[in-house]
């Protein structure tokens, strides 16, 4: 097709509209351009349709994680999904369904930055830097790191999604920061204790769901919340099995599959 | 209107790297402090920057030492740069780095266990420390972290519209919740913007949508002074197709990690333009050389040029820049561990901004501090790669500990007059409440396109004159802006405030660019092509005139001249001196900002 056919060509999309009161979803048709994402469509349609359409985004380069939402059912970046996987069909934009609406595409994720504030201590370093230490053992920390704190996870998590569980359980991006510290060479905080009651570990069943859609591709249940939980039995329930093998503890281990 | 009233001692607006740091630097020392930001937590600017962050360890080159980081970041800046405030960025910047390790960073590794470093564009030695390519969501996720750990108070999604002062001190903020469109006033004795730039004047930019210049301005409107703001710096290295990717950043750590530039020829064209340092020249002269190759006719196909990295193998680049091979391979197709990117210039960082004093960051507004890409002194006429991060650091938490120390001094809190809080918040309101008036995103449309037509990467005294005369007309258009919809997360309301900082930054950008005629780091004039030694001694700076319009005058660098001679020891204490730079500006009152061009009508 030539560049000018494609862009005479127009895309359907359904765009829930609405706020706490109700809401439905509204059909909007936008000209195709090359490469467009989701996200340009919907700034299509504020442009020239519907200026107060709410959604939140930031860098547009899939960084920030401010602009998740669910397209055709499935958690998703708007600006990292392209129009073009959906093949000309219709496309549905809704909110995450986790958290409460605000508005439109927008909702109230403050829920889990009230649990990071929680999270405590945060990281309690046993040496003040400069810290020696090798490549992968950073590597295996700065998975975490690579969290943009999307929420996406906690959006598919059927805990929190179909269980209206956030009372009980924190959800996988609170693990994924948890892991962060606990597995930190330099740190020596401990947070056994809140993970295994208020963070509610057990409650997670190692589906995987949250591990498929995060965008990072950082392997929460694997790399995260296993040895958590191996941690949580360790201390709980094996004390003397878990001081053996930290004394064989080895480099391997870092890959954190779950041995 | 009813609104909300909270009391803060020190309210940072801005919660990027230089905000944060700034929130930790003064709650560390015992003072109530709250953070403010337009949108959720962590999303801010920084947490895109991804190169890494400037700091003369000389883990990887001995030889390296500040002083040689000092003269390359004047050297970059072509000595327009404040020398005292290059002297502390450079000495602090590894302190700064090495401690947020402490606060739970971790950056890359040399084979002995160090911090690791990379080469960067006109950096004389491997210097940037990294975290493969996201350095800033590292910086802001430890410092966010931080803040809110040492019980820093974080207002997110709430956006400042105005600043308030009386003939003293700095008295307060108002701003309204994106949520519900509910004003809430900071009564605050000091007040540090921290907001970034305002890349989004452009229509090509790596900027994120907040970067409106919101803070500038409403610095600018109660009193203090801009600087160099005819200073924007265009990045070489932009995606250019597809076209909604269109200015998105390609990190600089792809030249730093080998990467080559072609032009269609299949020419490593920069050699024509800067044999020496070739494609890890200078920002300006790799855009500038871009630029002239697709004059020339050499373009690639979408009118950029090619950059490429695939020779050094798929399990390198998959290490060291795994988000640009995402990036491209999902938004263009494009694998970047076996084909070219396709790249052209895009507006990046303002040098120009918001004049401080260098040790404390004060304004000439009492009360008041800027830190970070909003204030200006540190970069000259060209910001050299990862110099901005060590700047948020470094200049954060200086601006931080100087508020704290001033509230201690002096917490009594100004009065803010009822009758100007309601004014405000009528302005503020007034889009909602029209039937008729100009659209809130065809003015944007119109203002990107006439900054990047006339403030472009080569500008003419005619085309600026032209853009300058285009912009005042816009202005005029926005007097009376409509919105549909009502107040609660409502984006076409939420740029509808934004436009008063764009079109005020906008026309400043103008009125510096047209005054200075030769070309120095960023601003090139095709009517005044060389560098004129005579103005470099002077910086610009723009204050509100007469009838509010714009006023330029120089005045000349602080610390230029010692600082070219000088290797050992440049720039003592003398050369910036404490002290507050500039007049008192505002005449009290809430000084007019933007948006009090409406205040006939509301
Ligand atoms: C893609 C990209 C890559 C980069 N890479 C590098 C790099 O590798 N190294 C380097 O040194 N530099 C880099 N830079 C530059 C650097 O990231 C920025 O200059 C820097 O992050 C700016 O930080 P800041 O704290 O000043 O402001 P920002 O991070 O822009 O934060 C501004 C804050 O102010 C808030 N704000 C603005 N207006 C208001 C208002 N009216 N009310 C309330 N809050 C408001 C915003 O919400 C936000 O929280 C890069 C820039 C980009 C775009
Ligand atoms: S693996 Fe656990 S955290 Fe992840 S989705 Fe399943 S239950 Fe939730
Ligand atoms: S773990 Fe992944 S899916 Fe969850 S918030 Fe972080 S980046 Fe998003
Ligand atoms: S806008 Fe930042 S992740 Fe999509």
């Amino acid at each position: 097709m030539t560049e000018a056919a494609q862009r005479a060509h127009m895309v359907t999309l359904h765009i829930y509209r609405g706020d706490q009161r109700g809401g439905v979803e509204v059909a909007y048709d936008v000209p195709v351009e090359p490469g467009q994402v989701v996200l340009d469509a919907l700034e299509y349609v504020q442009e020239y349709m519907a200026p107060d359409l709410a959604v939140r985004w930031n860098c547009k380069a899939a960084h920030c994680g401010s602009c998740a939402a669910e397209v055709n059912g499935q958690p998703r970046l708007l600006c990292k999904t392209r129009v073009d996987a959906y093949g000309g069909a219709d496309i549905h934009v809704r909110p995450l369904q986790t958290f409460p609406l605000i508005r439109d595409l927008v909702t109230d994720v403050s829920w889990n930055f009230d649990r990071a504030r929680d999270l405590d201590p945060a990281f309690r370093p046993n040496e003040p830097p400069p810290f020696d230490l090798p490549q992968w053992e950073v590597d295996r920390v700065q998975e975490f790191h690579r969290c943009i704190e999307c929420f996406l996870c906690q959006d598919v998590c059927h805990v929190l999604r179909e269980h209206g569980g956030t009372d009980r359980y924190w959800g996988p991006q609170l693990m994924v920061r948890f892991a962060e510290l606990e597995l930190h060479p330099s740190d020596a905080g401990d947070r056994l204790d809140l993970l295994e009651n208020e963070a509610g570990i057990g409650y997670c069943n190692i589906t995987h769901c949250c591990s498929d859609v995060c965008p990072e591709n950082i392997e929460i249940t694997h790399d995260a919340i296993i040895p958590l939980k191996e941690r949580v039995a360790d201390r709980y329930h094996d004390p003397i099995g878990a001081w053996l093998r930290k004394l064989t503890r080895r480099p391997a281990a870092s890959t954190g599959s779950g041995e | 209107m009813p609104y909300e009233v909270v009391h803060q001692d020190v309210l940072v607006i801005g919660a990027g790297g230089a905000g944060l740091r700034a929130a930790v630097a003064a709650a560390e020392t015992g003072v109530q402090v709250g953070v403010v930001t337009k949108s959720l937590l962590g999303k801010a600017h920084t947490v895109m920057a991804e190169g890494g962050v400037a700091a003369a360890f000389g883990h990887m080159d001995g030889q390296d030492t500040w002083q040689v980081h000092f003269q390359d970041t004047m050297k970059s800046g072509h000595f327009l740069n404040n020398a005292h405030m290059v002297e502390l960025l450079t000495r602090e910047a590894p302190d700064r780095v090495l401690e947020l390790e402490g606060w739970g960073a971790l950056f890359d590794r040399t084979e002995t266990g160090e911090i690791l470093q990379r080469a960067f564009g006109a950096h004389s030695f491997r210097r940037l420390a990294h975290v493969g390519d996201r350095t800033g969501k590292e910086l802001i996720r430890t410092l966010q972290n931080r803040a809110v750990h040492q019980g820093v108070a974080v207002y997110p999604e709430i956006i400042i519209t105005r600043l308030f002062r009386d003939a003293r001190r700095i008295a307060g903020a108002l701003g309204y919740r994106r949520a519900d469109g509910r004003f809430i006033l900071f009564r605050t004795p000091t007040v540090i913007v921290a907001t970034g730039g305002w890349g989004r004047l452009y229509s090509v930019t790596s900027n994120s949508w907040e970067t409106t210049g919101d803070g500038a301005n409403l610095a600018f409107s109660v009193g203090a002074e801009l600087v160099d703001m005819e200073m924007v710096q265009f990045h070489p290295t932009g995606m250019l197709w597809p076209p909604g990717v269109r200015g998105l950043l390609v990190t600089e750590g792809v030249r730093g990690e080998g990467g080559l530039l072609y032009n269609a020829d299949h020419e490593r064209f920069m050699t024509r333009y800067d044999p020496e340092r070739m494609e890890l020249s200078t920002r300006d002269v790799v855009a500038r050389a871009i630029s002239s190759e697709v004059a020339a006719g050499r373009g690639t196909p979408h009118g950029g040029a090619w950059l490429d990295i695939s020779h050094r193998g798929a399990p390198f680049i998959l290490r060291k820049l795994p988000g640009m091979r995402d990036q491209f391979l999902q938004l263009a197709d494009v694998d970047i561990t076996r084909q070219p990117m396709e790249i052209a210039p895009t507006v990046h960082y303002m040098m120009g901004g918001v004049r401080v004093d260098p040790d404390t960051c004060a304004t000439a507004v009492v009360g008041l501090y800027a830190a970070g890409e909003v204030a200006a002194g540190v970069h000259g006429a060209n910001r050299l790669g990862g110099n901005s991060l060590a700047d948020l650091l470094v200049f954060g938490r200086r601006a931080g500990l100087a508020a704290a120390a001033e509230v201690r001094d002096d917490p009594q809190l100004s009065e803010i007059a009822e009758t100007e809080v309601q004014l405000a918040i009528a302005e503020a309101l007034a889009p909602l409440g029209r039937t008729a008036g100009a659209n809130p995103y065809a003015i944007q449309a119109d203002l990107r396109r006439t900054m990047s037509q006339y403030a472009g990467l080569i500008r003419t005294g005619t085309g600026l004159t032209q853009g300058l005369e285009r912009v005042r007309a816009l202005q005029r258009q926005a007097v009376s802006l409509q919105v549909t919809g009502g107040p609660a997360f409502n984006p076409g309301w939420n740029l509808a405030l934004d436009l008063q900082a764009m079109l005020v930054l906008a026309e400043a950008i103008f009125v510096s660019a047209i005054e200075r005629t030769e070309s120095r780091g960023a601003h090139f004039r095709e009517d005044f092509p060389r560098e004129d030694p005579a103005w470099g001694r002077f910086n610009l700076i723009t204050t509100r005139g007469g009838e509010g319009g714009l006023r330029v005058r120089r005045e000349p660098v602080v610390g230029a001249e010692p600082a070219a001679a000088r290797t050992e020891r440049p720039a003592t204490a003398s050369s910036g001196g404490p002290g507050r730079p500039g007049g008192s500006g505002g005449s009290g009152g809430s000084g007019g900002s933007g948006g009090s061009k409406e205040a006939d009508q509301t």
